[in-house]
């Protein structure tokens, strides 16, 4: 449950909070990916700095095979959200956390959302792995840098990380890590773990991706 | 003329951005920092959305936290920003020239940031 710590630090979030220090001059992303349900606003609320805001996009097009529109005549209108937070890292960088729906299709909405980003973080369930897969092919597509962190519920069987790998047929050396998306410090160290291998990633090529 | 916006209910989004898809320039993304140009005063032809806007700019948000607070979606205030920048009511905070590659130094200050929280 959520600690006494981050009770305080809730109570400070409120609207006088609003806006971003004046001293911050560069802003920086990562997107936290991963299906409905696995705890991407968790994740974001455990480390969020404002309470999480919450935008629509309208995304038309023909079946989806995502909402049932059962005697709705008419092509496929689909709302997607997207959840985010921020944390202010020292006094001139603020860091926005974007949760986004697994699938690649669903970023493409929102324009520029993944071009620039650290890279993303992917949460999984290893009590329905199968609902990640999609994820994965899409992540596999493309040049963002990507680390794996199983977030544990309270009936998380305890699976070896190499299992996890092998199941999803990752690369072996894809950052893998395990947290609690509802801890403030836990998933601070998912978010390391993924920026570590960033930082990595650039200074192998010389440059990011 | 009828300022579109001004009535209340839902409206198509292009109406939010005066028949315009997309914004004059392609730089603004979710995470771009601004902030309102305070010796600038919108005129009186401004829509009550462009108003809005500026208003909630007074001090430093990122696109998407404007988007959110005025419940319009990215992709319309993405465009309105645009205008707005462009006009000189809204200036972009954001420095480094090259924003498609968080670079080396970057990173490492990231990681650090997050190290000391």
């Amino acid at each position: 449950m959520v600690s006494v710590a981050s009770d305080h630090r809730r109570a400070d979030r409120d609207e006088a909070d609003r806006y971003v220090s004046p001293t911050v001059r560069q802003s920086v992303k990562i997107l936290v990916s991963g299906p409905f349900g696995v705890g991407k606003t968790s994740l974001i609320d455990s480390v969020s700095e404002i309470v999480p805001l919450h935008t629509e996009e309208q995304m038309t097009q023909q079946s989806l095979g995502v909402d049932s529109l059962t005697g709705v005549e008419r092509k496929t209108s689909t709302t997607v959200a997207l959840d985010f937070g921020r944390i202010t890292l020292g006094d001139d960088i603020v860091l926005y956390l974007y949760g986004t729906p697994g699938q690649r299709r669903f970023w493409d909405h929102w324009a520029g959302l993944a071009e620039g980003a650290i890279g993303a973080l992917v949460l999984v369930d290893t009590r329905r792995l199968e609902e990640s897969f999609e994820v994965f092919d899409q992540m596999e597509l493309s040049d963002t840098p990507f680390a794996v962190a199983v977030n544990v519920f309270p009936d998380t069987p305890d699976i070896p990380l190499d299992q996890v790998v092998a199941a999803l047929d990752l690369p072996t050396d894809t950052p893998m890590t395990s947290c609690r998306a509802l801890d403030r410090q836990s998933s601070i160290q998912a978010l390391i773990t993924l920026v570590e291998h960033a930082t990595a990633s650039s200074r192998l090529t010389g440059a990011h991706r | 003329m009828v300022d579109p916006t001004d009535y209340l209910g839902p409206v198509r989004p292009y109406v939010l951005t005066g028949g315009q898809a997309r914004p004059s320039r392609n730089t603004v993304r979710p995470e771009t920092l601004l902030v309102a140009n305070a010796d600038a005063s919108l005129p009186p032809s401004a829509t009550r959305q462009h108003r809005s806007l500026v208003q909630l700019c007074r001090g430093m948000l990122s696109l998407a936290e404007a988007a959110a607070h005025l419940k319009i979606p990215v992709s319309v205030a993405a465009v309105m920003v645009s205008d707005l920048v462009d006009s000189g009511h809204l200036a972009v905070r954001t420095v480094g020239a090259d924003p498609d590659t968080p670079n080396q130094e970057l990173l490492e200050r990231v990681l650090h940031g997050l190290r000391s929280l």
